[in-house]
């Protein structure tokens, strides 16, 4: 079974796990009720989409 | 060699898939919306939508074909009393699925499909806004157009009839003249008393 040879240093793991990075979702605004929401998506604060009642808002 | 069915897989087998899809159609015609993730949803569409293709054939048929999937014979009456005859006149396209964000708890994709309520020909989601629009704008030409009109009369009235030959706005004109000579009429009274004052 292949093993690693050698230990894998602080140094490299830390530059490995430098790259894990975020994004923010791309957001825009509700056509009803100008919150935030995601794009093609129900506005979660209105419950619409298009204009049209989709969901009871929580 | 059969071609795989569309989309994801559901399910831990085969029959299961079989079962939940049949049981998502079920719901989906006994309540008209239901809330699933969107992978079910993407599924489900093309199985609800040739039920109700057979449902709006009508025959005893297609009723049996259905009753295979779904097995609730009430709501197999539901569809095809009531779904079947709704969706008489629309070409397909007869579910809608809207993507609701994700799941608290496991962040799955969530998503409604309904049966769509609206006749055909409705323009449901973009309607208020650009109906609104050339509502207005219809209404305002033909003020502009009077305006123009009533403008050229007070500029030449004899160009302005010249101009508007034909229809509605040889009227218009004249209409605008005759206000202009009203106007002028009483603008000369107005002009005589100031000067008997």
């Amino acid at each position: 079974m292949a093993v690693p040879k050698r230990k894998m240093s602080r140094s490299n793991t830390r530059h490995r796990r430098s790259q894990w990075k975020t994004s923010a979702p791309a957001l825009i605004r509700c056509p009803q009720c100008r919150d935030p929401k995601l794009p093609h998506t129900a506005c979660p604060t209105c419950g619409t989409y298009n204009r049209r009642q989709v969901i009871d808002p929580a | 060699m059969p071609k795989p069915a569309k989309g994801p897989r559901l399910g831990s087998g085969p029959a299961h898939e079989k079962l939940m899809l049949a049981n998502l159609a079920t719901s989906l015609f006994e309540h008209g919306r239901i809330k699933t993730t969107e992978a079910k949803a993407r599924r489900l569409r093309p199985l609800a939508e040739k039920l109700i293709t057979k449902a709006k054939r009508g025959d005893l048929a297609a009723r049996r074909q259905v009753m295979t999937v779904v097995r609730d014979k009430s709501v197999v009456h539901t569809l095809f009393t009531e779904i079947g005859p709704r969706f008489a006149d629309r070409p397909g396209g007869y579910t809608r699925i809207t993507k609701i964000g994700p799941r608290h708890g496991d962040n799955a994709p969530m998503a409604v499909i309904e049966l769509v309520a609206e006749a055909m020909g409705a323009t449901t989601a973009r309607g208020p806004a650009p109906s609104a629009a050339p509502a207005s704008a219809p209404a305002a030409e033909p003020a502009k157009d009077e305006e123009t009109a009533a403008d050229d009369a007070v500029e030449a009235k004899d160009e302005a009839a010249a101009d508007a030959d034909s229809g509605d706005e040889a009227k218009a004109a004249d209409d605008a003249d005759t206000a202009e000579a009203a106007e002028a009429s009483t603008d000369g009274d107005d002009d005589k008393a100031e000067d008997k004052k």
